[in-house]
């Protein structure tokens, strides 16, 4: 064979050097579970659920470049098993009910907990107090929902060149913050036509005066799983 | 009085303005100003041209900048298990009633806050305390009764007592590095007559290996740096001493600080680097000014700056960055972010520091030790070095020893010293149990005390906490499982929830609360952390828990209610919202436990 490729759960996958595991299986039209991942921006690392095991380690598939003759396994249950303990995590971690969410149907969490089968929280709620900012005009910030995939931070900085958003603190106690002493995103540049507020996984960033425009039940991953829909939306979805 | 923009001046007069020396000029304004407000971290801000947002992020990021008001006298008192098994905590709680105030709370008056920390490298002489920065070891009641006085009496920190700043060094046994007489130069002077190329030929001789816990071989990291491209080229010196129960590089960096700032020297001959930073734990700031002293005399002779040696190109200078408690900085990547005035969030790897490290440039991140370690094999020779120690593990490595012993303090021995060996000569009797390597380290058991300190065998980055029979083993992975939750960064989902999980899980074993489906429970976050962790930290924060029900299974199942059901919540536990509405906490409105199981 001239291009190398490596095995992905037993099937060759081709890859040009310097690709990374995830972006060598999507581009064979093979999906491999993630959050903070997304195609225009380098690799994050941060949400795991992309983990697979290559050539005997655990790896991120998202920021590991793909080798020769690696033997990866993906799609396997003690897999998804581990990534559907993230996902319990990332719930039990933050304040999510989906029936009252505005991004529910909209949402690539809630989408992954379905696909990957996740049934209960198994582990004892956080419930952390985080109150939200509706001081913006056009845009609210329930932070309640935020997984820290920080895709609003690198799209403000690196599309809206603007910085409107940054983590403070660490550990379970991390937080999103906005750019303003008042913590207000009013008091932000920040503009709902930003690269930013069209990015978030979850329902942090919501726009205004369109809540529940699209019924229940018609959105996006009302209508097919995630594995399918991002493979063919990604990099234009909202 | 100073306004906060004289105080902002001041600091960038020191540091520049300069969006990389960001966490010095917070630390800086920490010192200055006893905390952060907003209007501070905005005019930063400003000055630097960097985000706000950034600034904030920062400044939240280490345990000793403080965004809310804190006390002008900010205690905080070590909390390692080591220093708990001395009384640490019911020291707290004497100064917390003398002087009317909880911990974790700021006085009415603003006058005084009193909290934990991790551990300050001071388990040989601990309890150990940092009042606004400086630590105090050798706490007993009768010095926290007058530290209650000196602030009660509003008396400023440099009018304290002088000996309550001393600082042993404890050191008990010597060998190869700690036996020898150095005179600064020699080993430069040694490695310059060998030209670059023969220089590095004797470090791979020597097979020296990393001294911070991952035991790499030195000689490849600066052969990878040194064929790295890139003209700027920087070595970096780990002293970001965080390991609970670790405190050898504070002797190194006390006694032999010339010996590790040659070493550095003698990287950069190596790889060629103009650059050096000391990345130096913000619990270790009072060795600054001798660490200053040091190289201001290296520089006067002519062993830093332009033209080291007399070698025309040979430039090199070192210049100190503190850390501000943020124990995940001692992991290399992250160690670098925070030298770059970041927040401390481990990198992806690949690229490796060695190619890509401070601000984009191959640098070599080495350990304290592992840096004195090279003037031996620049005095000495490469072989002279292999020779000892082990054949996988060359030379000598240091011990910090604490925890039930008669003689704790830093030992040097050769590679391949029992642990028994080591636990006769400190004085240890009747041991449960020993921890090697510090919180993320081995928990080995008396049938294993025949096993040999080697990065074959049990390897450690130098800490050796010993236990007797009367510790609970369960306690004290509780503590560590603390430490770990209160250290994550909180860049990975797994480290960030999992520790937090872990941590929650003990404490529920330790109410008496915890089920056998609790112990399944633990040992499946284990793996997960194992597994999926972004960096060594959350790999290795289960190590004490795994270690712990492998080994001390029993310890753990003394804490559970009943090993046959699982309960399905709390019942107090959810009275808990219902005691606070009403003010209550008396014991009629707690459910009897005992009663209940009964029942």
């Amino acid at each position: 064979m001239s291009t190398p490729h490596f095995l992905l759960d037993g099937l060759p996958v081709p890859f040009e050097e310097g690709q990374t595991i995830l972006e060598a299986a999507r581009a064979a039209g093979r999906y491999i579970p993630h959050l903070c991942w997304h195609p225009e921006f380098a690799p994050h690392g941060s949400c795991k659920l992309c983990v697979v095991k290559a050539a005997g380690r655990y790896v991120s598939s998202c920021a590991m470049p793909a080798r020769a003759g690696w033997e990866v396994e993906s799609d396997t249950p003690a897999l998804n098993t581990r990534r559907r303990t993230l996902l319990q995590m990332l719930f039990v971690e933050g304040n999510h009910f989906c029936p009252a969410c505005e991004k529910s149907g909209d949402c690539q969490l809630q989408a992954l907990a379905y696909d990957l089968e996740m049934t209960t929280p198994r582990f004892t709620h956080f419930f952390p107090d985080r109150p939200v900012d509706a001081s913006h005009p056009d845009v609210l910030l329930d932070f309640n929902r935020c997984i820290y995939c920080e895709l609003c931070v690198r799209a403000s900085r690196e599309t809206d060149g603007k910085a409107v958003f940054a983590l403070s603190q660490r550990g379970i106690h991390k937080k999103l913050v906005v750019n303003a002493e008042s913590g207000r995103l009013a008091d932000t540049d920040f503009a709902a036509t930003d690269h930013a507020a069209h990015i978030c996984p979850v329902g942090v960033i919501l726009h205004k005066r369109v809540g529940f425009r699209t019924p229940i039940g018609a959105r996006t991953y009302d209508a097919a799983p995630i594995r399918v829909v991002a493979m063919r939306t990604e990099a234009d979805d909202d | 009085m100073t306004t906060t923009d004289e105080h902002v001046e001041a600091a960038l007069q020191r540091y520049g303005h300069r969006a990389d020396v960001l966490l010095q000029i917070l630390v800086e304004l920490q010192a200055r100003v006893g905390w952060l407000p907003s209007a501070l971290i905005t005019r930063v801000a400003h000055a630097l041209g960097l985000p706000r947002a950034r600034v904030e992020g920062v400044a939240g990021f280490y345990s000793f900048l403080h965004l809310a008001p804190v006390g002008r006298y900010r205690v905080l008192f070590s909390d390692n298990i080591v220093d708990q098994m001395l009384g640490s905590r019911a020291l707290m709680a004497q100064l917390c009633d003398t002087l009317w105030l909880s911990p974790g709370r700021v006085s009415e008056d603003g006058l005084v806050s009193v909290d934990t920390t991790s551990c300050t490298g001071m388990g040989d002489q601990g309890p150990a305390m940092l009042v606004n920065g400086q630590a105090i070891a050798r706490l007993d009641p009768a010095r926290v009764n007058e530290i209650c006085e000196l602030i009660r009496a509003q008396r400023p920190l440099d009018a304290w007592p002088a000996h309550y700043f001393a600082i042993d060094d404890n050191i008990r046994r010597r060998d190869a590095l700690l036996g020898s007489a150095f005179v600064p130069g020699d080993a430069l002077r040694a490695a310059i007559a060998l030209g670059r190329e023969g220089w590095l030929a004797q470090m791979q001789a020597s097979n020296l290996r990393g001294r911070g816990g991952a035991g790499f071989t030195t000689a490849v990291k600066w052969q990878a740096c040194r064929d790295a491209p890139g003209a700027q080229k920087v070595v970096v010196c780990n002293a970001d001493e965080g390991e609970p129960g670790t405190f050898k590089d504070r002797v190194l960096l006390t006694r032999c600080a010339h010996q590790v700032i040659e070493g550095m020297t003698l990287a950069a001959w190596a790889v060629g680097a103009q650059q050096g930073l000391i990345y130096l734990r913000g619990e270790y700031c009072y060795l600054r000014a001798s660490l200053e002293a040091v190289l201001a005399q290296r520089r006067r002779a002519g062993w830093l700056g332009a033209g080291i040696g007399g070698v025309a190109g040979f430039d090199f200078d070192v210049e100190i960055h503190l850390g501000a408690g943020a124990y995940v900085c001692g992991e290399e990547s992250a160690l670098l972010e925070s030298l770059e005035g970041k927040r401390g969030t481990p990198r992806i790897r690949p690229p490796f520091p060695v190619t890509h490290g401070y601000l984009g440039r191959p640098t070599v991140v080495n350990n304290v030790e592992t840096l004195a370690k090279c003037c031996l094999i620049a005095q000495h020779g490469g072989p002279a070095f292999a020779a000892t120690g082990t054949a996988q593990s060359a030379g000598t490595k240091l011990l910090s020893i604490s925890g039930d012993c008669a003689r704790p303090g830093v030992y040097e021995y050769p590679f391949g010293v029992s642990i028994r060996q080591v636990l006769d000569d400190c004085g240890a009797r009747e041991v449960q149990a020993v921890q090697v390597g510090g919180a993320s380290g081995v928990t080995v058991a008396p049938y294993e005390f025949g096993r040999k300190i080697a990065f074959e065998d049990v390897p450690t980055a130098g800490a050796f906490m010993v236990f007797d029979a009367t510790r609970d083993i369960f306690e004290v992975a509780r503590n560590f499982v603390h430490f770990f939750a209160h250290e994550s960064c909180g860049f990975c989902t797994p480290c960030r929830v999992g520790t937090a999980l872990l941590r929650n899980t003990l404490d529920k074993l330790a109410k008496g609360n915890g089920s056998a489906a609790d112990l399944t429970e633990i040992e499946d976050l284990d793996r997960l952390l194992k597994q999926t962790s972004h960096c060594g930290l959350g790999s290795s924060a289960p190590n004490p828990v795994i270690d712990g029900l492998q080994k001390f299974r029993p310890a753990y199942e003394r804490h559970l209610r009943n090993r046959d059901f699982v309960p399905a919540f709390d019942l107090d536990g959810a009275l808990a919202r219902a005691r606070q509405m009403t003010g209550r906490d008396d014991p009629g409105a707690h459910l009897d436990n005992a009663t209940e199981a009964e029942r």
